[in-house]
């Protein structure tokens, strides 16, 4: 499988990387390299187990409904880029791209 | 480097008196400033704070004046890698884009360090979001290889294995993904230890591949990373990956010989091509740990050679993830823009670097519609395989493996520019983080006065095991094994 | 794109609708931390760690969601799966602080279960199949008219339990799209996992539309209908989209598969944006989570503390208290006025007065105030006693009334009231029988067309009777003692 110029600036998109156009030819070239050592997986056997799911047969653990809020050591205030009236404020969302609330 | 009190008898001379804990400190701040002068300074540590560590140090003189238990790591100053969260001083993860950001909360691995008595002086430098094999990926600079400052540290907990090697602390916390505390403890012939996958809290620990993530400790020596390991392993009820199973007395198996003990000798990590002195020198410790009584075994792990490129697909995929949350809205950066898209998109561009974005694109792409069945399925399919030759060899008998750590000791700062060349410094680490299995590099001699870590893995929560064939040979190589 | 359809062109084609249902449990946290889900506080005033995505934050999961949703799951007759998975879904949005929303994607909770909506032509009863019952946690609220060229969030929603519920497209028409609606919120309701408000948003309602020619097997191509704030909503979304599709078919155009918004004020849909297809959302099993692991015994003991679900209440309200249909249903609509008649009923003895005065009037009392039932005045045990008055003849019906309505107002026993206000009926013979004789003797004139044959003037005198008592007369021996004086 080999990653075209147009996929990389599509999957840029997706994980909302800005990237110049310029950039793309040295990107996928990069990704393409690194890809092709990932090939030889696709020839191995992996029907006789199924996938890894982590360490140990235990469940979640479940936590009781109550308690405190974990606390923090200073106000959001503090550590926000923006701020009003106790809201977190962006720019303004365009209509119509801009709304992936699905 | 500068010999010193090791870190437990460190905190029995501030626990019983006889030294104040504030000495240690300003030794540990003095060193820091030695190393770090001049054209060719460390940059190990990236955010400090003095007054708070001199204040920590006050209050456990002041415990130790009233007789009560300041803890194992009384007064014993250690650094911490930036991307575990701290209350003071920011936490970077050596990228731009949480430059100046200072945690509200504390990791638990911090909690538990304080608890017992630790002074954290601070934050250590790192490849960015822990994507490295050599600190050079920091937006910070890089950190230098204090045996060598020309060459690197190794990496991404370069920052913290340097302090080590240098001598400012005897204990540091890193992180571990592929390899990231033990091949920069081979780089820098020091103690390097990876616990089992959910034996200590990741609760604080900036997530990079969260089902490979484990906080790490660096020791001067076998027993600073025992008791560093003990402090801060156990059940966390805040991080649901932790395990619920009780923590050994690690320190003491410092005692135990190694009668009985069957060690595995995995063919696949000694290759034909492996570098003829490294291969050496893993003899030459195997000859030792034959003399104490233990058995070497020759086994296989045949599907090692797939470790690299399944951890390359499983990493990103989900760091890819994991690094959403850094979108200028709630914290760090943020760029100025008229509007959303812009701002997610500047604030990202401008905020990673280089290496991050490429595993961020690589990462989407293996998890995106089309390709996550040939990619991210099956590489965590492939995953399962390699697991079950770590479960086949134990069964089979073997109480641990021994390999090398890295395929060649510290190279050059600059030399790798071939991503998926980095990506190979892994190659005997990565397993070990995919398995979820115990590990730890120890110092087990030099090539061309540069060192060479041995690298000892062990079974799920087999820690003990690990410890015990560690201090053994430290033991039995004493200063051989920096030669 | 308005061309309107006729009705015989509409009549040509059926809906194909499934709704996808996201249902808020009432927890008092949040689904991954300790943070309150109150409603209403101040903005991001319930945040931690946790649900603003701080960097090292990790997500716990919260035990009473996992009960509550597999309630909600059993009482659909969902088949709940002993290991089921997270998963992130991943997207960025601002109300998103982690980039994903922790779901449940291949391994969901619960699947294959059924809500009967009705019966069929021939009496069996009607089904929509549900696909799947998952657990997710609930994004924030982003709000874009509060200050200029800006978004304001508040993440106080962020991370609130949800569950999805989710149905096979079985569903045919605007009205059994309400009927579904209804009997699942009336059901949700008994089994108590939620608020059901989809005034504040704990109960939200997403279609998928499609249509097809009457008789058709294969499926349209469906879109997405969102933002409809009630169930009358829904029905009359569906009906416009069901319209315009029918419309673009029979122009012989192609209807896309999109996303479209719900406008109440002009009862039309619009597109929710410009740009094709559906997002991709990368879904992977979330590495913080191990998977849930539920044991049978476990499942078997939420399955055994089900309340009485509708469906069972109705049919035992039909046998046991021998109602009529139409009483049932009032009376089962809600599982609270259920169970305050049956405490009236129980103790009254009467299940048809019993009936009568809740339906009547308690359910009016309630209404006018907009008092919920488990804070009204007037308890159970109260009501059966006025009941049992009237029954015994110590208050005359009428007295009842008014004996009722000072109750709603104090909360007052009936027996003190009826003391109190001098309403206890008077049966005493000797009482009635001298308003009996005054009555008579004042209208001499009736009483002899009365004796005469004129039976209808009985009325004249009771009422005079009842008026001259001030109403406490027991009309019973009213009747009596005239038929008496008339006989003899």
């Amino acid at each position: 499988m080999s990653v075209t110029d147009a996929e990389v600036r599509h999957v840029a998109a997706l994980a909302r990387l800005g990237l110049d156009a310029g950039q793309l030819p040295t990107i996928a070239a990069e990704l393409n390299g690194i890809l092709a050592h990932m090939e030889v997986l696709s020839k191995v056997d992996t029907s006789a187990l199924g996938a890894v799911t982590g360490v140990g047969t235990a469940g979640t653990p479940l936590r009781v409904d109550g308690g405190n809020q974990i606390p923090l050591a200073r106000p959001r205030e503090a550590f926000a880029p923006a701020m009003r009236d106790g809201f977190l404020i962006v720019p303004r969302l365009a209509t119509h791209e801009d709304q992936e609330s699905p | 480097m500068v010999p010193g009190p090791s870190a437990a008898e460190l905190a029995r001379q501030h626990a019983e008196g006889k030294t104040p804990p504030k000495k240690a400190v300003e030794q540990a701040f003095a060193r820091a400033a030695e190393v770090d002068a001049g054209p060719n300074g460390l940059n190990a540590i990236l955010w400090a704070d003095r007054e708070a560590a001199l204040g920590a140090a006050a209050q456990v003189a002041e415990l130790s004046r009233q007789g009560n238990q300041p803890g194992p790591l009384a007064g014993v100053p250690v650094v911490v890698k930036d991307n575990i969260a701290t209350l003071t001083m920011p936490t970077t993860c050596g990228s731009r884009i949480l430059e100046g950001y200072v945690s509200p909360f504390e990791a638990t691995v911090v909690t538990r360090l304080r608890n017992a008595g630790a002074i954290v002086i601070g934050k250590t430098n790192m490849d960015e979001f822990a994507m490295g094999s050599s600190t050079e990926n920091s937006a910070y600079g890089p950190t230098r290889n204090p045996l060598d400052p020309t060459r690197v540290p190794g990496g991404s907990s370069g920052g913290s294995a340097a302090c080590v090697a240098a001598g400012i602390v005897r204990v540091a916390l890193g992180s571990e993904t592929g390899g990231s505390v033990r091949q920069p403890a081979a780089f820098c012939g020091i103690v390097g230890v990876k616990p089992t996958y959910g034996r200590v809290s990741r609760y604080g620990l900036v997530a990079f591949a969260s089902s490979l993530d484990q906080v790490g400790v660096f020791g001067r020596s076998v027993e600073d990373a025992a008791i560093g390991l003990g402090v801060i392993a156990g059940r966390d009820r805040y991080d649901s990956t932790s395990a619920d199973v009780e923590v050994d007395d690690y320190v003491a198996t410092a005692s135990e010989t190694l009668k009985g003990v069957v060690i595995g000798r995995p063919r696949e990590y000694f290759p034909d091509s492996l570098d003829a002195r490294i291969r050496a020198r893993c003899d030459a410790a195997l000859d030792a740990l034959r003399q104490l009584g233990a058995t070497v075994r020759d086994v296989s792990l045949p599907h090692t050679d797939l470790a690299i490129p399944t951890y390359y697909i499983i990493a990103p995929a989900e760091a890819s993830s994991n690094l959403a949350r850094f979108d200028g809205v709630r914290y760090g950066a943020r760029a100025k823009a008229a509007a959303l898209r812009e701002m997610y998109a500047d604030t990202r561009s401008h905020g990673f670097g280089r290496e991050v974005t490429r595993r961020i694109l690589l990462g989407t792409y293996v998890l995106s519609a089309g390709y996550y069945d040939a990619y991210y399925k099956k590489a965590q399919e492939v995953r399962a395989l390699i697991v079950n030759d770590f479960q086949n060899v134990f069964q089979g008998g073997v109480d641990v493996l021994f390999t090398p750590t890295a395929p060649t000791p510290a190279f050059p700062i600059g030399a790798k520019s071939d991503p998926y060349e980095m990506y190979l410094s892994d190659i005997f680490t990565a397993t070990a983080n995919l398995a979820g299995i115990p590990a730890l590099s120890l110092p087990i001699g030099r090539v061309d006065g540069l060192p060479v870590g041995g690298q000892v893995m062990g079974r799920h929560f087999g820690e003990a095991a690990l410890f015990r064939v560690a201090f053994a040979l430290e033991r039995a190589l004493g200063e051989a094994a920096h030669r | 794109m308005s061309a309107t359809v006729g009705a015989p062109a509409l009549a040509k084609y059926e809906m194909v609708v499934g709704l996808e249902v996201h249902v808020q449990l009432r927890t008092r946290t949040k689904l991954f931390c300790n943070c309150s889900t109150q409603f209403g506080d101040p903005p991001n005033r319930n945040t931690c760690p946790v649900c603003l995505a701080l960097p090292g934050s990790l997500p716990v999961l919260n035990e009473s969601a996992v009960e509550l949703a597999t309630r909600a799951a059993l009482a659909l007759d969902a088949s709940v799966q002993e290991e089921s998975v997270f998963a992130r879904k991943n997207y960025f949005y601002p109300d998103l602080p982690k980039g994903y929303q922790i779901s449940q994607f291949d391994k969901p909770l619960a699947l294959d279960g059924r809500l009967v909506i009705g019966e069929q032509h021939d009496g069996s009863p009607m089904r929509v199949r549900i696909t799947r019952v998952h657990m997710e946690e609930d994004a924030g609220k982003s709000i874009h008219d509060r200050y200029p060229a800006a978004s304001a969030i508040d993440l106080n929603r962020a991370g609130t339990p949800l569950i999805e519920i989710v149905s096979e497209p079985d569903i045919r028409s605007s009205a059994e799209a309400g009927s579904y609606l209804r009997l699942l919120k009336q059901l949700l309701e008994y089994v108590d996992v939620s608020d059901l408000n989809m005034e504040e948003g704990s109960l939200r309602v997403d279609a998928n539309i499609s249509i097809r020619e009457r008789g058709a097997t294969k499926l349209g191509t469906k879109t997405e209908v969102k933002n409809m704030n009630s169930f009358s909503g829904v029905e009359r979304a569906l009906d416009a989209e069901f319209a315009r599709q029918v419309a673009i078919v029979e122009s012989q155009g192609r209807v896309e598969q999109e996303t479209l918004l719900w406008d109440a004020d002009r009862g039309t849909v619009r597109p929710a944006r410009s740009k094709e297809g559906s997002h991709d959302y990368r879904y992977f099993p979330d590495p913080d989570l191990p998977p849930l692991r539920l044991t049978k015994e476990w499942i078997a003991g939420i399955r055994d503390r089900l309340p009485e679900l509708p469906d069972a209440r109705r049919r035992r309200f039909a046998t046991e208290h021998k109602l009529s249909p139409y009483d049932v249903d009032v009376l089962t609509a809600s599982p609270h006025i259920a169970e305050y008649f049956e405490a009236v009923a129980h103790a009254h003895g009467d299940s048809k007065t019993a009936a009568n005065w809740v339906m009547g009037d308690v359910l009016a009392v309630l209404k006018n105030t907009g008092v919920p039932i488990d804070r009204f005045s007037v308890r159970p045990a109260d009501l059966a006693t006025l009941l049992d008055m009237v029954r015994g003849g110590a208050v005359s019906n009428s007295a009842a009334k008014r004996i009722f309505a000072l109750m709603v107002q104090t909360g007052d026993r009936p027996e003190q009231i009826a003391e109190r206000e001098g309403l206890a009926q008077v049966g005493d013979e000797a009482q009635v029988a001298a308003w009996v004789d005054e009555a008579i003797a004042d209208k001499p004139a009736e009483w002899q067309r009365y004796l005469a044959g004129e039976k209808k003037l009985l009325g004249v005198f009771v009422g005079a009777v009842m008026k001259r008592s001030g109403g406490r007369a027991d009309p019973r021996k009213v009747n009596q003692l005239l038929s008496t004086r008339a006989s003899g």
